[in-house]
This record gives structure tokens, C-alpha cells and sequence, in this order.
């Protein structure tokens, strides 16, 4: 959790940023079948999986950082209600733009087919009653994360539509995500200017940790950030932002202050086996500085500000965060969405100019 | 500065060393064909002595998989921490405008021209017949 006490990243500073990270949730699988295409409705049905929510088990119903208790509905998971949003978040905080991260089972099926029958349809759900309904909102397109043709087709298909303006997989899948298996997804989204939005989460067929599975969710949870450490060390390696030059990643809900330890082992390590990449001329850390984003909440701050201000010199640039409420999971209390003790002009770019280059379609639409 | 004679040109075949004491100071003379260069015995990184390493090629790749090797026989990989340096300026791969190895003036002389001098033999004598590498340091 972020600190609460006194006011940073309250609401006057919040008005006009850009939210990089709200998660609008599938109230119910029933919801998506008039979005699904007739066949997979069908096959839907007949199975009976409508009555199945759905959910991936990244977040626990009960886990206190799954909903902030006075973000919590009267009925319906945890962000299914764009009413309440609009009232927790939009009209409170006033961000000039939100954009929804959908985590959904559907990104982590086994049957490929399904995974992308049930992405197609959230892309279209989240289309017509969301952003449809509320000109603040972006989206990201779900992908079948295990299919990266399909999951190109997706993003051929929903490209068009400029309030899409990433491409969401999760830190964890079942390949790591530099393999070349992997790059018809970054081809699509570098020719359609989309960023890869990568956020917290597994397919949960392997484990999260390198050691095997966890025994309790206080392990799982802080393994994300491991998760990260490898699909960033996997991008870089394998030479994706070297093949895409214009590619974007965003880590999202990754902690953010593992990076730079991460990044000294990986520089180290690259200038003694520099030849078995030989595609990486440059420092790890360069390509990450320009290639590389990550998302504010959650954010592992160091117990003092003063270690914040040496962590901030860490990363090395100030164009690396971006702003997030991670709504509606619960970070911080009250409108203190931003981590105490950020300088305010890094405040600034963190809301907005950062943001908007990452994102360049946001442009397009800025009132 | 003073040139010293340091080997017979037959004594360093294509592709080897030769690790020489000049003025107390260890320099690794090398040949790229019939180039000489010289570099000091000691990596920029941690000090190892980093012309007893492996003389390797540069391996590039403009992109990934599509694998070059060019520059065969030109680099030297430090025994410690296999950074890799280029032979003939010294310069590091890994960072090459903040870590590089000194890199010295090497040339091959005939004993005729060094016979007259000046110069400091410090080991190897020299006669009008051979030809001789020659540091200027």
C-alpha cells in the first residue's frame, strides 16, 4: 500500500492525467454472448460455460488488495460497474483519459480457439459499453496470448478503432515473451503503433515462481515481480526491441523498483557474453530506458523518501513512469494516488507528457 | 619516447602474440596478418592481463539470427570477465567510448634502418639481414 498520510497525487494534481491502468471486469461470462461470434456462442452454451465466471485467480475475492473496501459494489465483482467508476474515479480524480486493462480467463485458455472467440468478444464488449459510453476511456485489446496468430488477427481487427491503444499479455505465459514464437504479436502492434501493455499475471499451467508452486498467495504475489524480471530479461535477450525499433512496452503492476538491480546484473552479465547476443550492441539498460515503460501502482517504495529520490536517479530517466490508480485495487487510500516524495516536475510527466508519448493515439482524441 | 626492438618479425606468426616487457611495463604485440599492435597487458576492467586472452572474431548480428562473423583474428577476450577488445585500437566492445585497453605504436623495421639508431635493444639484437617489430613507448 501507499502511504495516506498528507496530500501528494490528491485530486487537483490528479485533474487532467492520463490513468494507465483501470480494470473493468467482466461481471459475468453471460454478459459476453450477445459479443460472441454465433458459433462460439453456441459452443458456449452447449457447454454450459456461461455459468462459469471466468476469472483468472490472480486476485483472491477476498485478498484486501483485490478492491478497496469503499470501491466494493453491492453486487458484482470488483470494477464490473461503469457507473461506479465513473463516480470512484472519473468525476472525482478527473483524469483526461483511463485506459481499461481487462484480465479475464479468457487470455490464459488452453484451446486457442476459445481463448480468442472469448478476447474477440470482450474487445467488442468492452467497446460498446464502455467506450462508447464514457469518452474518457481507452482500451487495451485482449489477445490469446497462446496463439500468436490469432492473436495478430485481433489486433488486425480491432487496430482500427483508435480508442484501442495497446495490446495486453501477461508477464507470465507459457513461453517467455521474447521468443520468436511470440513475434507476430509485436509485428502487428509495432505496425499499428500500439505498445505492449504487459501485466501482472500467469497462465498458471507452470509455475510463478522458477522454484515450483508457491504454498501461499503472499509468495505468488511477490513472484510477480520476479515474473517481470524474466519477461523483460527474455525481451531484451532475445533481441524484440532490435527486430521492432519502434516497439513500446509497458509494465503494468509490476512494482516497479526491482528494475534497476535487475538491469545492473543484466548490463554486467551482457558485457562478458555480449557475443552469444550479438544482436544487443547496446547497454541492456539503454534499450530499456527507450523501449520500456512501467505503470505507478503498485509501487514498492523504499521506507524513506530520501531512498525514493536515489531509486528515481536509479532508473536514469524521467520519461519511464506513467501514472495509474490500478483502480479498483486497492494501493492507496483516499485521492493519494501518487506515491509520496515525487518531485513535481516528474509529477507532471508522469501524468501527462509520458503518457502521451507512449500512447501516441491519445493525441489524436486530446480535448 | 624511444623505440625498442622487441622481436624478430618471424618470431610472431599471423594470428599470435608475443608478450614483451618494455621499459617494465608488459605490452602484448600482435599480428593481424602482417600488421603488428601492441597493447598493454592489462584490462582496463580489473587489471587482469588481458593480452593472454583468447584472439577471437567479432560476431554481429544487424538483427537476430542473422549471424556475421567479420573481423577474424582482430579481437582479444580478457581472461577474466571475457570482455572483448578490439586489436588494433584497443577499444571495448561493451563501452567503447569510456573502456579502452592502451594501445601502443608498433611498426616493423629492417635491422638495416635500426642498426644506425637511435634506438633501445633491450633484449633482442639486431643485424642488418632480419626484419624487427618495433614499439615506440
Amino acid at each position: 500500500m501507499a502511504h495516506s498520510q498528507g496530500d501528494h497525487g490528491g485530486r487537483d494534481c490528479l485533474a487532467g492525467a492520463i490513468d494507465c491502468d483501470i480494470h473493468p471486469a467482466v461481471p459475468s461470462t453471460r454478459v459476453l454472448l450477445p459479443y460472441l461470434d454465433d458459433y462460439w456462442r453456441e459452443h458456449i452454451l452447449r457447454r454450459g460455460l456461461e455459468r462459469e465466471n471466468l476469472e483468472t485467480s490472480s486476485y483472491p475475492a477476498n485478498a484486501p488488495i483485490n478492491c478497496r473496501p469503499d470501491w466494493r459494489l453491492p453486487s458484482g465483482p470488483p470494477g464490473s460497474s461503469l457507473a461506479a467508476l465513473q463516480s470512484h474515479l472519473l468525476d472525482r480524480l478527473r483524469p483526461s483519459f483511463a485506459i481499461c486493462n481487462v484480465i479475464h480467463g479468457a487470455q490464459v485458455m488452453l484451446s486457442e480457439d476459445l481463448s480468442a472467440a472469448l478476447c474477440r468478444a470482450i474487445n467488442n464488449w468492452i467497446r460498446a459499453e464502455w467506450l462508447d459510453q464514457d469518452p474518457r476511456l481507452r482500451a487495451s485489446i485482449v489477445v490469446p496470448p497462446h496463439s500468436a496468430e490469432l492473436a495478430a488477427e485481433e489486433i488486425e481487427r480491432c487496430a482500427p478503432d483508435r480508442r484501442f491503444v495497446q495490446v495486453l499479455l501477461l508477464a507470465m505465459t507459457e513461453l517467455p515473451l521474447g521468443r520468436r514464437q511470440n513475434w507476430p504479436i509485436y509485428r502487428a502492434a509495432e505496425a499499428h503503433g500500439l505498445p505492449i501493455g504487459i501485466h501482472a499475471g500467469s497462465s498458471f499451467r507452470h509455475p510463478p515462481s522458477a522454484l515450483g508452486w508457491p504454498s501461499y498467495y503472499l509468495e505468488d504475489y511477490v513472484s510477480q515481480s520476479q515474473g517481470f524480471a524474466a519477461a523483460l530479461n527474455s525481451l531484451v535477450s532475445e533481441g524484440v526491441f532490435v527486430k521492432f525499433p519502434a516497439l513500446k512496452v509497458v509494465l503494468i503492476e509490476s512494482g516497479v523498483t526491482w528494475l534497476p538491480a535487475s538491469l545492473w546484473r543484466l548490463d554486467k552479465t551482457w558485457r562478458g557474453v555480449r557475443s552469444e547476443v550479438p544482436w544487443l550492441e547496446q547497454l541492456p539498460t539503454e534499450t530499456v530506458r527507450k523501449h520500456v515503460r512501467l505503470t505507478l501502482q503498485p509501487f514498492d517504495a523504499p521506507p524513506t523518501e530520501k531512498q525514493l529520490q536515489t531509486l528515481l536517479e536509479q532508473l536514469g530517466s524521467d520519461r519511464m513512469l506513467l501514472f495509474s490508480s490500478d483502480y479498483p485495487h486497492w494501493h492507496f487510500d483516499g485521492d493519494d494516488a501518487l506515491p509520496a516524495g515525487l518531485p513535481a516536475d516528474l509529477v507532471r510527466k508522469i501524468c501527462v507528457d509520458n503518457p502521451l508519448e507512449t500512447y501516441p493515439r491519445l493525441k489524436e482524441t486530446m480535448r | 619516447m624511444n623505440r625498442h626492438v622487441v622481436a624478430k618479425v618471424e618470431d610472431i606468426q599471423p594470428g599470435t602474440r608475443k608478450i614483451v616487457t618494455v621499459k617494465g611495463r608488459e605490452i602484448g604485440i600482435f599480428r593481424v596478418g602482417d600488421d603488428f599492435y601492441g597493447l598493454i597487458n592489462r584490462c582496463p576492467h580489473q587489471g587482469a592481463p588481458l593480452c593472454r586472452g583468447e584472439i577471437v572474431s567479432r560476431l554481429v548480428a544487424p538483427s537476430p539470427g542473422d549471424y556475421r562473423l567479420t573481423r577474424p583474428g582482430e579481437m582479444i577476450r580478457c581472461p577474466w570477465h571475457c570482455w572483448e577488445f578490439d586489436i588494433r585500437t584497443g577499444q571495448s566492445l561493451c563501452d567503447p567510448n569510456s573502456v579502452q585497453a592502451r594501445a601502443f605504436d608498433v611498426a616493423v623495421e629492417p635491422g638495416r634502418a635500426l642498426v644506425e639508431g637511435p634506438f633501445v635493444a633491450e633484449s633482442v639484437p639486431v643485424t642488418v639481414e632480419e626484419t624487427y617489430v618495433v614499439v615506440t613507448l
